[in-house]
């Protein structure tokens, strides 16, 4: 697509099965500096199997992934700590990268919690502990981000300025970001690359390509396909009586 | 009234709760309790593996935690059992092997419950080498490996995906857990060297809300456990090891309190 642009993640036919059964199978993607591609699909599609899988988390996979970096930021979707473990912001910021308190104090800032940097991790609500999970995940500048659906659990004000943070990153900063999203807005609206996984690949492209799809259509409904023209002619529409774009 | 085997045994003393201070952290952050119990439990077939081979008993003791870690990790990938049920198999069977084995050497004598419940005041100078030499190696690693160690602590998913190599670092906690088995095992014996790992961690846990923190109070709660429970063992006159287990007890109760008060005034 952008053959300038450094690869940073490469993934070629991928999938895992455990204990015979297959997660997902045949996904292959690439993930180029200053590019956000999306995963999107239902619940148990196999979107974080396949981040974890081109992370390098599993052991025994089918196909090959390659990273053309080390400099790398994940935010899992799922992460608890545990009330023995006594850890706070600050400590949780160092987890994997020596930071000066500058950087730290910046990449808190950046996601708007800079004031919890003393609070233990276990006092955070849902939404604040992904703020300082993206804070932990861009602090160490990192090349290639994966975003593990980001957001869950933030405000609904803090979800726009969160992504469009995430926007910046990529751009500013020209890392890679693999992103997996629920917010389909957001999906069609600012990444650079789409792909639908039910188990497999469905259809994959750009977001303008994606959602003219009909396996786009019969994963996630007709009001689905509806979301990039509504996005399209946002300045010249008015669709007050449709709530799902209610947010401009 | 201090004499030298009572210095010894302090030295001694001092030196395991230095170390146990920090493992004992990672043995409870981890939930490790019931596999430091398997692994010492263990240790009673490594003592008898060394009195059969005529080994040294920390270096048959350390092989014996290692092969039974490994035979864990394998039996693992064998069977869906859930992890408590396999620690209490090994721990029970490797127990029950090393009874056995017992039985057959009767040209030995051998001082069981001295193995049970450790011997800190028939402490001599090779055991203090083996303390403190032992001792600051395994501290220095742990300090060397503590930051990828740590992430893999919290999250194991985070650690492989920014390049921490959690795998790695596991098996290393592992042989440093066989390690301080290995070297403890005379002084405070099988059955109290679970305790003293995992008592001073959690009294710290109680008054600590970092982890470095978390780690001093650690120590200095098996520190005061160690002379308390020495001073008074002498004094009147009971075992040394459980003396010193119940010292740490006690003050694992003060500080349960002292938590308690903190969380009114929170309110």
């Amino acid at each position: 697509m952008h053959d300038n642009k450094k690869i940073l993640l490469k993934v070629e036919n991928v999938g895992i099965s455990i204990n015979g059964k297959s997660l997902v199978k045949g996904v292959s993607l690439e993930v180029r500096q200053g590019e956000i591609v999306t995963l999107i699909g239902p619940n148990g599609s196999g979107k974080s199997t396949t981040a974890k899988i081109a992370l390098g988390i599993y052991k025994k996979i089918d196909g090959k992934v390659k990273t053309y970096t080390d400099k790398i930021g994940y935010v899992p979707q799922k992460i608890s700590i545990d009330w023995t473990l006594p850890i706070r912001v600050l400590d949780f910021m160092t987890l994997t990268e020596e930071l000066t308190q500058d950087e730290i104090n910046t990449a808190l800032n950046l996601t708007g919690v800079e004031h919890l940097k003393d609070k233990s991790l276990s006092n955070l609500s849902g939404g604040e502990f992904q703020r300082v999970l993206i804070a932990r995940a861009i602090s160490k500048q990192p090349e290639l981000l994966v975003l593990d659906e980001p957001v869950q659990g933030v405000d609904f004000k803090g979800e726009i300025e969160l992504y469009k943070l995430i926007k910046e990153i990529s751009e500013k900063m020209k890392c890679g970001i693999l992103l997996i999203s629920h917010d389909l807005h957001v999906v069609m609206s600012a990444t650079d690359f789409v792909i639908c996984l039910n188990g497999h690949v469905c259809c994959s492209g750009t977001p303008h390509k994606v959602v003219q799809d009909n396996k786009y259509r019969e994963l996630f409904g007709d009001r689905a396909s509806n979301i990039l023209s509504l996005y399209e002619h946002k300045h010249d529409h008015t669709h007050s009586q449709d709530g799902t774009i209610d947010h401009k | 009234m201090l004499d030298d085997f009572f210095i010894r045994a302090l030295l001694a003393g001092v030196g395991i709760a230095l170390i146990t201070g920090p493992l004992g952290c990672f043995v409870i952050w981890r939930r490790l309790s019931f596999f430091a119990g398997t692994l010492a439990h263990s240790a009673l077939l490594g003592v008898t593996m060394a009195l059969v081979f005529e080994l040294n008993i920390a270096l048959s003791v350390f092989l014996i935690s290692a092969v039974l870690a490994i035979f864990l990790l394998q039996l693992q990938t064998k069977t869906n059992l859930p992890n408590d049920a396999l620690l209490g198999l090994l721990a029970h069977s490797s127990l029950a092997i090393g009874l056995v084995i017992i039985g057959f050497l009767t040209t030995i004598r051998f001082d069981v419950m001295g193995l049970l419940f450790g011997d800190i005041l028939a402490v001599n100078q090779t055991d203090l080498l083996f303390i403190w030499v032992g001792g600051a190696f395994i501290l220095i690693i742990l300090k060397f490996i503590w930051k990828p160690l740590f992430a893999s602590t919290i999250n194991y998913d985070l650690a492989k995906a920014e390049g921490m190599n959690p795998d790695r670092y596991n098996a290393l906690f592992t042989i440093l857990m066989a390690a301080i088995i290995a070297i403890s095992i005379k002084i405070v014996g099988l059955l109290l060297i679970t305790g003293m790992l995992i008592i001073p961690a959690a009294l710290a846990r109680n008054i600590s809300n970092n982890p470095k923190q978390m780690v001093i109070f650690s120590i200095i709660g098996g520190l005061l456990s160690v002379l308390i429970g020495l001073f008074s063992s002498l004094k009147f006159n009971t075992a040394s090891g459980p003396s010193i287990i119940t010292a740490a007890l006690i003050l694992f109760l003060i500080t349960l309190i002292k938590t308690q008060k903190f969380s009114e005034l929170k309110k």
